[in-house]
């Protein structure tokens, strides 16, 4: 770090990186509290360990390979091979990959992306829960959290990755990257996993299994919007000068940029969050006729639709494309529910599957002929692109692999949990020796009461 | 002697990089990381196993948690 205003922009941005991982712990936090809600008292604890263990599996993975894909895949396969040179310093052995003086981003870095990984894996984990083995889903958590999303990222979210050069792909806040994929993955989990017992009546009709705790659940969406903050930070360079960027940026104005190198600002963000998120809150309140769960849920998905073309929309524009993706995830998922008898715990395929599909698909129109990148040659942003894009993300990375482990898993017989266990509740033994060991202790306790 | 290649600080940090222990072994370092992360994955498909075995024998169709 030779020369102080160099010092300062690397400790800046260290610490910036370091409060947006802090930030999106909070994610977490708010996915285990709503999940866990969602859940019936039977299954609770069973649920709420199926959500945190992801934390270290889906850690440790993404330190021995996630962080590695992200940087050898950005062609590979179709426009190139692995880029080994730039994914050598990310390997596990890689002497960046821990304390270095000479390096103060690539962990927090690395640390940022992990956290999207926990995220694309605990959307999947909502969806699935009170019918499947524990240890079937973490397989999934590891695919999702520390191999199809990041080729998906190293592909449409990296300055360099061919989906961006090739189609104009442009997906700022991720509605693509993460949260498209993850609806998708869980679509493909569940059309093998099957309904929980009871939730389809002999019609077919669907039955409304309510939340244990419905207010918790309502929090725990709070405590995911207040971490979706340090995700939106996350995905920004904070500051960066023209001559690093080396692109078509003439000048000397430093700026913010998208993680594609192009120019953007906190401000902006900050706005078009906000905008996306009210236009969400209120088309949900309206279609769902004041659901408290659905228009909380319709916040998240009005900021996810609107994700990809944040960095660019009028707050106004934001606001708007937030409602119509709420709308359009709504109608979709009592759809789809209907027809294929498709049941969605938390309805994690249509908050983030459908509405970052379609927020992709608008953002093509809306910021048609945009540039995506500052860097020559790449092709503009346009809707075939962002079409071409969403496919990508919901079917070929996100549905696909999901279908094609779940039916392995299924067939072998360890995907779902035993009918009777389903019946008693996952924390049916837990609850025995609990109920034994307060009665032992009651027992006791009267005991020394009659002397 | 000094694991992390140091054993004072009265160096230019500008040619200091890495300070882990054992530097030149990130290899097997990482060979024992993921023997560990398997691992974990067989024990628990293990137990999990038994644990299912064992709530199917204990419940009755009547019996579930209210």
């Amino acid at each position: 770090m030779d020369g102080n205003l160099n010092a300062l922009t690397t400790i800046f941005t260290e610490f910036y990186y370091w409060v947006t991982v802090v930030f999106m712990f909070l994610i977490h936090v708010g996915f285990c509290l709503y999940e866990v809600s969602a859940s019936r008292r039977k299954n609770h604890m069973h649920t709420l360990m199926k959500n945190l263990m992801i934390i270290p599996l889906v850690t440790v993975t993404f330190f021995f390979f996630g962080w590695w894909i992200y940087w050898a895949f950005p062609d590979f396969p179709f426009f190139g091979g692995l880029n080994l040179a730039a994914s050598s310093a990310n390997t596990p052995w890689s002497d960046t990959m821990g304390t270095n003086l000479n390096d103060h981003i690539t962990g927090v870095f690395w640390a940022a992306f992990l956290l999207f990984s926990w995220t694309a894996a605990s959307i999947v984990s909502g969806s699935v829960i009170e019918r499947i083995r524990s240890s079937a889903f973490w397989i999934h958590a590891i695919l999702i959290g520390s191999v199809f999303w990041v080729i998906d990222a190293a592909w449409g979210w990296h300055y360099a990755g061919w989906m961006v050069r090739e189609l104009g792909y442009h997906d700022a806040y991720a509605s693509g990257v993460i949260h498209a994929i993850a609806g998708g993955y869980a679509l493909g989990v569940l059309t093998v996993l099957g309904p929980r017992i009871g939730k389809f009546d002999e019609n077919g009709a669907p039955r409304d299994i309510p939340p244990h705790n419905p207010w918790l659940l309502t929090i725990g969406i709070f405590m995911i919007y207040t971490g979706f903050w340090g995700f939106y930070a996350a995905c920004n360079v904070p500051i960066i000068s023209p001559e690093i960027i080396d692109g078509q940026i003439i000048g000397t104005t430093w700026t913010a940029t998208n993680i594609y190198l192009s120019p953007t600002s906190l401000s902006a963000i900050t706005f078009n969050f906000l905008m996306s998120l009210s236009g969400g809150l209120m088309a949900a309140y309206i279609v769902s006729k004041g659901d408290a769960f659905w228009t909380f849920s319709g916040g998240l998905a009005g900021i996810i639709t609107a994700s990809a073309g944040n960095d660019l929309y009028h707050p106004m524009q934001a606001m708007l494309i937030g409602a119509i993706g709420v709308v359009f995830a709504y109608k979709l998922h009592h759809w789809v529910e209907r027809k294929f008898k498709i049941d969605d715990a938390v309805g994690a395929v249509a908050v983030h599957g459908y509405s970052g599909f379609i927020g992709l698909v608008i953002s093509g129109f809306v910021l048609w002929g945009s540039p995506s990148s500052p860097f020559e040659g790449y092709q503009t942003i346009n809707p075939i692109g962002q079409l071409a894009g969403a496919i990508i993300m919901f079917g070929l990375l996100g549905f696909l692999p999901a279908y094609i482990v779940a039916r392995i898993q299924s067939s072998l017989g360890v995907l779902r949990i035993p009918k009777s266990v389903e019946l008693s509740g996952l924390d049916f033994l837990d609850d025995e020796l609990y109920q034994k060991s307060r009665a032992e202790i009651i027992a006791a306790e009267e005991k020394e009461l009659d002397r | 002697m000094s694991t992390i290649g140091y054993q004072s600080w009265a160096v230019d940090l500008a040619e200091v990089g890495a300070i882990y222990p054992f530097q030149g072994h990130e290899v097997l370092m990482t060979v024992f990381g993921v023997v560990f992360w398997l691992g974990w994955h067989w024990l628990q498909f293990h137990n999990e196993n038994e644990e299912l075995k064992e709530n199917s024998k204990s419940v009755t169709n009547s019996k579930t948690i209210s």
